[in-house]
């Protein structure tokens, strides 16, 4: 028996990294075929995708008219409120990767990746791709029911998209904070926390009140939040009321917009592929 | 490229730690092409970190590993082509479909789309599931979900194939069907890897045994070989008087016998199963020794263990019975 017989009666059209089809060419076939697999998993769940459609959209609605939120803020407060939300949206998107990369963890797949000849940057890959269509998704629906409910936009499309990047870039920096935490701390407990601890951080911004109406010092720390910035970035793209607060961080949101995801990227993305290449450690 | 090997796995003194604990300490394996080996060893010995370096799945500290000819630090790549795992947690998607899983492994091994979904029909149909591939693997039973797990290790029908715990937390009936799958490959000329804390497993499935205690190979040999160096079979008495253990270890007339006072039990060699069970029942009862339970039994790992690695064994209580079960 020799090896050289085996693999050739195995591997069929396998082919080393670098002979052949490219490696690129690689990366690319083997981030689709992660990609395909949680669309596959779309596609056999589909309750729990209209759930997780579902669930900022009440929220939505629950702010708009149980809580009232928005309402010190001058003018409409569901044009207020709706911004607001979509960048809590994306924000929060951290604990829906860092589910799905720990419940990965959990069960051996990612090991069986890991032991098969494929470019293994493919799983973050397919990860953040499916996170990113998923977040496409959510803010449709959730600017679909925001229309519904009174929400518009003001400054013409070029601004709303402007807006929709955006939101998208907070979510892709949070998709690789949530991959690296997933991967340093990867339990279902840690899961749990990481999805109560956003509520604080959430209210700790001003997608539901303006920190105009909060004590000084605690106006300054909802200001300097994240979330803040691409919510009121985006409140002045779309043309909705700010409740502007004249300080410096209100006066540049969409330079901190950009800003922030960047550096929470620059921070999170080495970190995460560094500790996916060092699992084998 | 390796041309005619006859070993498919060499490891040499390999090392590795997590923090302070050595988890392997000096492993050496020599495993010859076509074989089927088992690796067999307490909880914590070292078995799975041997698989993960096998496997590529983690780096030695020290030590040279070498598989299907390739050196798993320097051509991982190419032994990841040549070698099937088949972990200790099904390592397959349970969210998708058993046909949707092979799918997907076929063209991660770049098998190609097409190629890819053919291998996974013959694969599926080999292992007996081709009735439920479509069925999403959740609601698979244990055994079958092994038996997809060994389906997607087969893919490329690999040189080398390393099965870790392949029967941990299987009912009986899961068991025997992974044995049969592992049978099935044995003849066609791939070398399987498998550790188990099943002294059974081993004897029913491998050709030799490498007994690991502490990251280090304590035995090897074939099953006969290992259960030569314990000693036979045992029997088994559970006395309703912890007191009388002494006096009933006496009378069965074995300086071996262990005693394990809290559990009541007492356990002696047994070189003749019949004639030890009918001469301890009937001297039990001549001395007015209530017994309630005796068994004859096989040596259990723990006592080749106990024997092997030289760790005092009189005050060792005998583990669970179970264990070699």
């Amino acid at each position: 028996m020799t090896t050289t017989t085996r693999t050739e009666h195995g591997t069929g059209t396998g082919t080393e990294h670098g002979t052949g089809p490219s490696r690129l060419t690689w990366a690319l076939t083997d981030s689709w075929t992660m990609t395909r697999r949680e669309l596959a998993h779309w596609a056999r769940q589909p309750v729990a995708v209209v759930v997780g459609l579902a669930f900022p959209v009440m929220l939505l609605l629950m702010f708009t008219y149980l809580v009232g939120g928005g309402r010190d803020v001058a003018g409409d407060p569901t044009e207020y409120l709706v911004p607001g939300m979509l960048a809590l949206t994306m924000a929060f998107g951290l604990e829906s990767t860092m589910l799905a990369v720990t419940q990965d963890l959990g069960k051996g797949v990612i090991d069986r990746f890991r032991s098969l000849p494929m470019v293994p940057g493919a799983v973050l890959v397919g990860r953040s791709a499916a996170d990113m269509l998923q977040s496409v998704a959510a803010l449709a629906v959730m600017a679909g029911v925001g229309y519904a409910v009174g929400w518009r936009w003001h400054n013409g499309v070029a601004a709303a998209l402007g807006a929709v990047g955006l939101l998208l870039l907070l979510r892709f920096a949070m998709l690789w904070a949530g991959i690296h935490l997933a991967m340093v701390a990867g339990r279902p407990e840690l899961v749990q926390a990481v999805q109560i601890l956003v509520w604080p951080v959430g209210f700790l911004s001003n997608v539901f009140a303006s920190p105009a109406s909060m004590p000084g010092w605690l106006g300054t720390v909802v200001e300097w939040n994240p979330m803040s910035a691409t919510a009121t970035a985006v409140r002045e793209l779309f043309g909705n009321p700010g409740g502007a607060t004249g300080s410096w961080a209100a006066e540049h949101a969409q330079l901190l917009a950009v800003l922030w995801p960047v550096v929470i990227m620059a921070v999170f993305f080495p970190l995460a592929v560094g500790k996916f290449a060092r699992l084998s450690r | 490229m390796a041309g005619n090997v006859t070993e498919a796995i060499v490891l040499d003194g390999v090392h590795k730690r997590y923090g302070e604990k050595r988890a392997l300490d000096g492993l050496d394996l020599t495993v010859g092409a076509g074989t089927v080996h088992a690796v067999l060893g307490p909880n914590g010995a070292g078995k799975t970190t041997a698989v993960r370096i096998m496997s590529t799945l983690l780096r030695p500290d020290a030590g040279r590993v070498t598989v299907a000819g390739l050196d798993v630090r320097e051509r991982a790549s190419g032994v990841r082509r040549r070698i099937g795992l088949l972990g200790q947690h099904a390592a397959v998607d349970e969210q998708l479909g058993g046909r949707q899983n092979l799918e997907m492994f076929g063209r991660l091994y770049h098998l190609g789309a097409r190629r890819a979904g053919t291998r996974a029909d013959e694969l599926l149909e080999r292992f007996g599931l081709a009735d439920t591939g479509r069925k999403a693997v959740k609601q698979y039973s244990g055994g079958m979900r092994r038996r997809l797990d060994l389906a997607a290790s087969l893919i490329t029908e690999p040189a080398v194939l390393f099965l870790d715990e392949p029967t941990t937390g299987l009912d009986p009936r899961g068991r025997a069907e992974v044995w049969g799958a592992v049978r099935s490959l044995v003849g066609g000329g791939t070398t399987v890897l498998l550790t188990t804390q099943y002294l059974e497993e081993a004897d029913q499935l491998a050709d030799r045994i490498s007994l690991i205690d502490e990251g280090r190979v304590a035995a090897e040999g074939t099953s006969d070989q290992l259960k030569a160096l314990v000693g036979g079979d045992r029997i088994d008495i559970v006395l309703r008087d912890a007191a009388r253990l002494a006096e009933a270890a006496r009378l069965l007339g074995s300086p071996d016998a262990l005693r394990d006072p809290d559990r009541r039990l007492i356990s002696a060699p047994a070189p003749d199963r019949m004639a030890a069970l009918t001469w301890a029942v009937r001297a039990l009862q001549e001395a007015g020794i209530e017994a309630e339970d005796i068994a004859v039994r096989r040596p259990t790992l723990d006592e080749v263990f106990l024997s092997l690695t030289g760790r005092p064994s009189g005050e060792q209580p005998v583990r669970e019975t179970e264990a070699a079960a």
